[in-house]
């Protein structure tokens, strides 16, 4: 088994279109480099120097990551990981 | 082109009115690939700000199982502006994120929450390039 990464419609370009990929890692972290290794560039349009971006929103299950350790979320083979831009503006 | 029926229009302006002075926001989804807007869905604005608007994180993950599950598309993405005109602002650009959709703008600075004219329109807004469309009722 896998980590399920649900991936929206603007990082598909990252993934040849693909709306799922698969990944591994123990946290939310190693689970984003082991994505970057395979669709180079999604890494740093989720995650900044600050850590997850502001305005990119990661849900491990039913959790948002925020609520939880952020990029050092714990994450299994199983779990589904969702990545959605925020819908915000001014 | 935007193609929208008239009561989705009104929904719209009478959530936008609802809300004012805070800005509201909200989605209408179609069936997937129609560009078809058919299913109003307001949202709350979690920051409930006259001047910034963001969908509530789990409110956000629901819709957008809600509409993968129906094979939905968010074809129209909408907020209002309460004391400027229905034009994207800054932030509407830099945090646009879905570049299929029609990105609705409502304008509530002339009447506020009560009838009376309103200021609609409608944009595309990819990798930071705005262009206003025609809407079409239909």
């Amino acid at each position: 088994m896998a980590i399920e990464v649900r991936i929206p419609t603007i990082l598909r370009t990252y993934t040849d279109g693909a709306r799922t990929v698969e990944g591994s890692g123990e946290t939310l972290r190693s689970l984003l480099d082991d994505l970057e290794a395979r669709h180079p560039g999604i890494h740093d349009r989720i995650v900044d120097d600050a850590g997850l971006r502001r305005f990119v929103n990661v849900y491990v299950n039913d959790e948002d990551v925020r609520f939880m350790a952020g990029i050092d979320t714990p994450v299994a083979d199983g779990d589904v990981v969702t990545v959605l831009p925020a819908v915000a503006g001014g | 082109m935007l193609t929208i029926r008239q009561d989705l229009v009104d929904a719209m302006v009478a959530h936008a009115r609802a809300d004012h002075p805070d800005e509201a926001c909200g989605v209408i989804a179609g069936p997937a690939g129609s560009d078809r807007p058919e299913r109003f869905v307001p949202m709350v604005n979690a920051a409930r700000s006259p001047t910034f608007y963001e969908f509530d994180s789990m409110d956000l993950l629901r819709l957008y199982r809600e509409m993968d599950a129906a094979d939905e598309d968010p074809v129209v993405v909408y907020h209002s502006h309460t004391a400027t005109e229905a034009y994207p602002s800054r932030t509407d650009i830099s945090y646009a994120s879905e570049p299929a959709a029609h990105y609705v703008l409502v304008s509530t600075r002339e009447t506020g929450a009560e009838d009376g004219p309103y200021e609609l329109r409608s944009f595309r807004i990819v990798d930071g390039v705005v262009t206003e469309e025609e809407i079409r009722i239909g």
